[in-house]
């Protein structure tokens, strides 16, 4: 029976020959995530149900991500909660702000080397399905679902179906793998890939950055879809080699490919030199239009970060459009290094002296204003140029407040010229 | 495991908050849920609902948030499950995690009538509607998940873990 990479993946970890889509299987994982929000509902559910340990200490990580550093009392409590059960349990993968592998969740698992091929992930928290890109099957459930996994070591799933998305050509200079997976959001809808997965596969995937597939793969849930993958190939061997040394040398992953006769509920064609820059509007990611195809929109902030946009390929991208140029006057642009080790990277190239000069203003590691948290919260009517990955209603602040999505360069020349624009407006 | 009770029926679409309003969610009491469960769908539900009724539905049952609270109103309700040609993902995926069985089949969500009486089997996946004398059959639950459903939820199996010291 011919299964897709989904199917493939899955079908290992079930420990079945063949899975077809629609089945319930029960699956083996390899990693279990939380975060300050998700981990201590499912810590309460894990100590109430009278458990003592968990699966494997070293399968577990456990990030405070989102409102950390402690914005307040109540989120303190989250984290003290969190680190007890982390040092109890006697957690290989908790990580404490400052400490190195510490930032935002879906950059540093990657970055830590604890995602490779083959590798089956849940995370309580949406964007888990980031990790698509190195080849590993990844998606995001709930509190109870972690508090399971972390006892157990497996959850359960329903075998999806796979749209495939057959990429082709090469970006143009200053369109990024954000603009692409917008563009196909744009396309598609935010439910357009209700329960399926999307595998993305053609001669295009080879001229994408390991950065971007990052990017494309952490929004396939904002096409509705349950994971987003890549196939495995030189840079993703390349990113092991720097990141997952120890289980390249170990050779502990396993590289599935699609059947050639797997069969997709459809295919979808993407040009990549077609791509333009893409900004999705308030309130929906679906929402997009290509810069220069709308009237000028004034923008009180821009954010460039999180783990969609904070990595430190982000960070040089920002670098290269923000380097000799000042951030317009009134305008509040805040950048966010996606974990410690971006943000000593950066600070070593001198990526945040080029940032200063321009006047933005440097942040911690952190979720931040991504989810309204803290560090950069809008007022009514406020408008927000953000590398994030939700513009709903409200997300970063005020129900009356607006964010607009979209890719590195595009935030850096909002950030510049005060209103959504495109890098072809700058001056050269 | 099989039960069977009448049924309710309610159209395609049915979003967790109408299931249970937001306004209702700053408690997690099971029963204070179910007080209000389908409230802004149909106020009269919980006066007439009985322990074993079924919900049968259209396309796409449980759509919107992710709140684990909708299954746990219909189940506290006394619904003993719901029948429909397709679930939202989330709500799919907390249902069972919630011990409240879901059972797809399009011909059955279409067929069978309000009021009707019907009886599921979760072993087999039939589904027979008594009152007009018609059988369908949806894909049985799998083992681990009817261990699931029988445990009363994820938490219930993780308590029996714990019994067995596994
Ligand atoms: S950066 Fe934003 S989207 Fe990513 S994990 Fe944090 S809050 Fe969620």
């Amino acid at each position: 029976m011919a299964m897709t990479l989904t199917q493939k993946i899955l079908a290992a970890h079930a420990g079945l020959n063949a899975v077809e889509a629609g089945e319930l299987i029960e699956a083996k994982l390899d990693l279990v995530l939380g975060n300050d929000v998700t981990a201590p509902p499912a810590i309460k559910v894990f100590e109430a149900a009278g458990l003592k340990t968990v699966f494997d200490p070293e399968r577990i990580a456990l990030v405070p991500d989102h409102f950390t550093p402690n914005k307040d009392i109540q989120s303190a409590e989250h984290c003290a909660r969190m680190r007890r059960f982390a040092r109890d349990k006697q957690l290989s993968h908790y990580y404490e702000q400052g400490e190195e592998g510490m930032g935002v969740e879906h950059v540093v698992l990657p970055e830590n080397g604890l995602v490779a091929p083959g590798d089956a992930i849940i995370g309580a928290d949406s964007h888990t399905c980031t990790y698509g890109a190195l080849g590993a099957f990844a998606t995001g459930v709930g509190s109870t679902d972690l508090a399971y996994a972390m006892a157990t070591g497996k959850t359960w799933f329903r075998v999806p179906e796979a749209i495939r998305i057959q990429l082709s050509g090469q970006l143009k200079p200053g369109v990024t793998g954000k603009d692409v997976i917008l563009h196909l959001i744009g396309q598609i809808g935010v439910d357009g890939a209700l329960y399926q997965s999307l595998e993305f596969t053609g001669p295009g995937v080879a001229g994408l950055s390991m950065a971007e597939r990052l990017t494309i793969c952490n929004m396939a849930i904002e096409a509705g879809a349950k994971n987003g993958l890549f196939p495995v190939d030189d840079a993703t061997r390349a990113y092991l080699a720097h990141y997952a040394p120890e289980r390249v040398a170990k050779n502990d992953f396993t590289v599935y490919e699609a059947d050639p006769d797997a069969r997709y509920a459809r295919t979808i064609q993407i040009d990549l030199a077609a791509i333009r820059q893409t900004v999705a509007f308030p309130h929906l990611p679906e929402n997009t239009r290509e810069i220069g195809s709308f009237d000028p929109i004034p923008v009180d902030q821009v954010v460039i970060g999180s783990c969609t946009n904070g990595r430190l390929e982000d960070l040089r991208l920002a670098a290269h459009w923000l380097k000799g140029r000042k951030v317009a006057k009134g305008l509040r642009l805040i950048i966010l290094p996606g974990s410690q080790r971006v943000w000593r990277e950066a600070l070593k190239e001198g990526l945040f002296e080029i940032f200063t000069d321009a006047g933005a203003v440097v942040s911690a590691p952190t979720c931040g204003p991504c989810l309204g948290g803290h560090m950069g919260i809008l007022a009514a009517g406020e408008r927000c140029v953000s590398t994030t990955n939700r513009n709903f209603v409200g997300r970063m602040g005020h129900p009356k407040s607006e964010v607009y999505l979209a890719g590195v360069p595009v935030a850096c020349a909002s950030a510049v010229l005060g209103r959504v624009a495109g890098t072809d407006e700058l001056d050269a | 495991m099989s039960i069977q009770g009448h049924v309710f029926k309610y159209g395609a679409n049915v979003d967790t908050d109408v299931i249970i309003p937001a306004r209702y969610l700053n408690t997690a009491e099971p029963a204070e849920l179910a007080r209000h469960c389908m409230e802004d769908l149909d106020p009269s539900f919980i006066s007439r609902v009985q322990p074993g009724d079924i919900l049968v539905a259209g396309a796409n049952f449980g759509c919107g948030s992710s709140r684990e609270h909708a299954p746990v109103a219909i189940k506290a309700s006394g619904i003993s499950c719901v029948i429909a040609p397709s679930f939202a993902r989330i709500f799919f995926r907390n249902a069972i995690n919630m011990g409240l069985p879901i059972l797809e089949c399009t011909e059955a969500a279409e067929a069978i009538q309000n009021g009707d009486r019907v009886s599921v089997d979760f072993d087999t996946g039939r589904i027979e509607n008594l009152t007009r004398g018609q059988t369908f059959t949806a894909r049985p639950f799998p083992p681990f998940i009817r261990r699931i459903i029988e445990a009363d939820g994820l938490m219930g199996t993780l308590r029996q873990l714990q019994g067995k010291g596994e």
